[in-house]
């Protein structure tokens, strides 16, 4: 198939491989954004053809690893006490609340339904004028958009009955916050190819600059990451820090402006709590005042959640590039997919849940 | 006789079913193994095989039953009838036998239309003509609207034995030959296609077939065939898993020789689906000795259902229990159970 099988094919990732061989003369630390990447990094083993000098550290790009438990108690706590219909991306129905998980409330009843895009979850609004629709709408820049779509959708076609419960999340505030923590290693990354898609990567140069960090717009075959991480590394070995995107037949240097546009319409930049990192300022977006009545913590009373971490899993350290998966002494053992203990053994870009399937047992 | 009632799965932990529970996967599994299985304990259970095969006079029988609950009930290449008739017909095959009667149970909800319960009836007329068994005993219930679906139906078969043939996972050998018989994961994406609320359109058709012909013409060349397992729920990640876990052997495929169409790979691609764990209705697993698999599928290829077939793995004594598999780039990894749901009521 046409821009798939050239970008996994076994020629060009021995050359890429021997390229970088011949390349690096030291050890590096390379993060990779997204959850995509990771996982595609555990599926097709990347690491057998990387020099044993590169580190690949997994970064924070699993939009449902980040996003925090308060908000999926509070999507549990609408389908279960307020009777609505709560709807949400596949991924988020198994990720463990405080108490339960959306799948075990909706065994248990609820009416929890499963969707691809928050346009279905409009629709689901129209054909229920009787019932209030919640859609659990989370994710990075990639999905953003989207979800602004529905919200904007549901005014024009006068849906009242609609509502986001909302957890958006930005990625260069976040990589800034690693970049900037006393403690990082990291010297260079991949960045999330998708979320440039929308985006553009003008906001990263200064990045670049300020830390002195190459910063690689990547994809996600297995060609696509082997060209990041040799991009990444020739600079590193040259000293360099610059924005170079790798990922040209999809991203453009100033993103998607429809995107973009629509993200400015309808939401507005704010503080952002990510799970197991923390508040970083200005990660997050919120509806914007003009579109509040969307805003499904508003609309509905939400005083009756009550949210607690477990205090085994170390997702936050994992997700900041602080720990593998196998540090973990639940993983594998108490913490599996069919029983996990944290979003990332959950998620189809969780870490845990890559070195689980792809790597079971070793957990590095 | 004392009798244990306490619940052997931990009830703090599935307090109720879940989807997953039926996906085939792990959660099917633990269900199975952990809950059905110690409480129905026999030998034949314990060949944990598609169906059960008993001695009779002149020979052995297998049993199989199957149900079948897939949404939408007509769907591009078929409806929920002859997938019945076919799921369970490819069961027997399954067990070596050569497939005769099946029984028909339906459960109907309130407000379907006559219609349609006619069009599924005769769907299955003809696929159990096509199949050469007849439906030779049945049974009706209608529960009210919103407690059903539509239509659920279950199907049992019977058939005999063919003689020389021993098939059960725990003939898989190290050194044993992996062959599917066609292009995989065409059933899953063609319901899926036809699903609501998901706008998105192939051409494809379900592959749902009886394959007892098939299986028929290669039994005429040998009978020395160790496995044979129809990758319905969970695809051939889960079916090969199974046998792997159920015989003690290791298995690694190369993914470059599994068949799949470009319509199925691209819709994978977008959907983020994994063809591996995608059901098929109208494809069979067979694991063979390396002597016997060349035969094997010239076989299969001399069959209008068998064009595709392909050699995609073999049986290794390292890493017993776990499927591997070398990625098109060269690299090896696990190709695990699927943990959840995929995509539910697939059949």
């Amino acid at each position: 198939m046409k821009y798939i099988d050239e970008y996994r094919d076994a020629e060009i990732v021995r050359k890429l491989s021997s390229e970088l061989h011949h390349t690096v003369s030291r050890n590096w630390t390379i993060m990779e954004i997204c959850g995509g990447q990771t996982h595609s990094i555990m599926r097709y083993r990347i690491e057998e053809f990387l020099p044993a000098g590169i580190n690949l550290v997994h970064g924070p790009g699993c939009p449902v690893c980040v996003t925090p438990l308060e908000i999926i108690d509070k999507a549990i706590y609408l389908a279960k006490e307020l009777n609505v219909i709560l709807v949400s991306f596949g991924d988020m129905l198994r990720v463990p609340g405080t108490e339960s998980d959306l799948l075990g409330v909706k065994a248990a009843g609820a009416d929890v339904r499963m969707v691809y895009s928050p346009l279905d979850a409009l629709k689901i609004a129209e054909d229920n004028p009787g019932r209030e629709v919640v859609f659990l709408a989370i994710g990075f820049e990639t999905t953003a958009p989207a979800n602004a779509l529905s919200v904007k959708e549901a005014r024009r076609r006068q849906v009242k009955n609609y509502s986001i419960l909302n957890s958006h999340v930005l990625v260069p505030p976040a990589m800034q916050a690693i970049l900037s923590a006393p403690d990082s290693r990291i010297e260079a990354f991949l960045a999330a190819g998708h979320v440039c898609t929308i985006m553009g990567y003008e906001e990263y140069i200064p990045l670049a600059q300020e830390y002195s960090v190459p910063i690689v717009i990547t994809g996600f075959e297995p060609v696509d990451i082997l060209q990041g991480i040799l991009e990444a590394v020739r600079q590193l070995e040259a000293g360099k820090a610059e924005v170079v995107n790798a990922y040209g037949r999809v991203v453009r240097k100033e993103g998607n402006k429809h995107a973009r546009d629509l993200l400015g319409e309808v939401f507005k930049v704010s503080d952002q709590n990510w799970r197991g990192i923390g508040v970083i300022p200005k990660s997050g977006l919120v509806l914007a005042d003009n579109y509040r009545e969307f805003d499904a913590s508003e609309r509905f009373d939400l005083s009756g959640v009550n949210t607690r971490e477990s205090n085994i899993c170390i997702a936050g350290q994992i997700l900041q590039g602080h720990a593998k998966p196998g540090d973990c002494p639940a993983f594998g053992t108490g913490c599996t997919p069919e029983h996990p203990l944290g979003a990332p053994m959950v998620s189809s870009e969780g870490s845990c849940s890559a070195y689980y399937r792809f790597s079971r047992k070793t957990g590095y | 006789m004392a009798f244990g009632l306490s619940c052997p799965i931990p009830l703090n932990e599935y307090p109720v079913i879940t989807l997953a529970h039926g996906s085939g996967g792990t959660l099917s599994h633990k269900l199975l193994r952990e809950l059905f299985m110690p409480v129905f304990d026999n030998e034949f259970l314990r060949q944990e095989h598609d169906g059960a095969s008993f001695p009779v006079k002149g020979g052995s029988m297998a049993i199989t039953t199957d149900s079948f609950v897939v949404r939408p009930i007509f769907f591009p290449g078929g409806n929920i009838g002859d997938l019945a008739v076919n799921g369970t017909v490819n069961d027997l095959v399954c067990c070596g036998a050569k497939p005769m009667y099946l029984s028909a149970g339906f459960i109907l909800e309130e407000g379907l239309k006559t219609e349609e319960l006619w069009q599924v009836a005769v769907s299955m007329k003809q696929a159990a003509d096509a199949a050469g068994v007849q439906i030779v005993t049945g049974d009706t219930k209608v529960v009210d609207r919103g407690s059903g679906d539509k239509i659920f139906i279950n199907t049992t078969g019977v058939g005999m034995i063919r003689e020389g043939l021993s098939i059960k996972p725990g003939n898989c050998m190290p050194g044993d030959k992996i062959i599917i018989t066609g292009r995989i994961a065409e059933h899953g994406i063609a319901v899926l296609s036809a699903r609501a609320g998901l706008a998105f359109e192939t051409s494809l058709k379900s592959d749902t077939a009886s394959l007892n012909g098939l299986m028929e013409k290669v039994f005429n060349h040998t009978t020395n065939i160790h496995v044979l397992r129809d990758p319905t729920r969970g695809g051939i990640a889960t079916t090969l898993n199974e046998i792997s876990q159920a015989s003690g052997t290791g298995m690694i495929v190369n993914e470059e020789n599994i068949p799949v169409s470009a319509e199925v790979q691209g819709a994978c691609e977008i959907l983020g689906l994994d063809p591996l764990y995608i059901a098929n209705e109208g494809k069979m697993l067979l694991i063979v000795p390396e002597a016997d698999s060349s035969v094997v599928l010239e076989a299969l290829k001399d069959h209008p259902q068998g064009r595709e077939a392909a050699i995609i793995g073999v049986v290794t004594a390292d890493y017993p229990g776990i499927l591997r598999m070398r990625t098109t780039i060269g690299s090896t990894r696990i190709v695990d159970m699927i943990a959840g749901e995929q995509l539910p009521r697939i059949c």
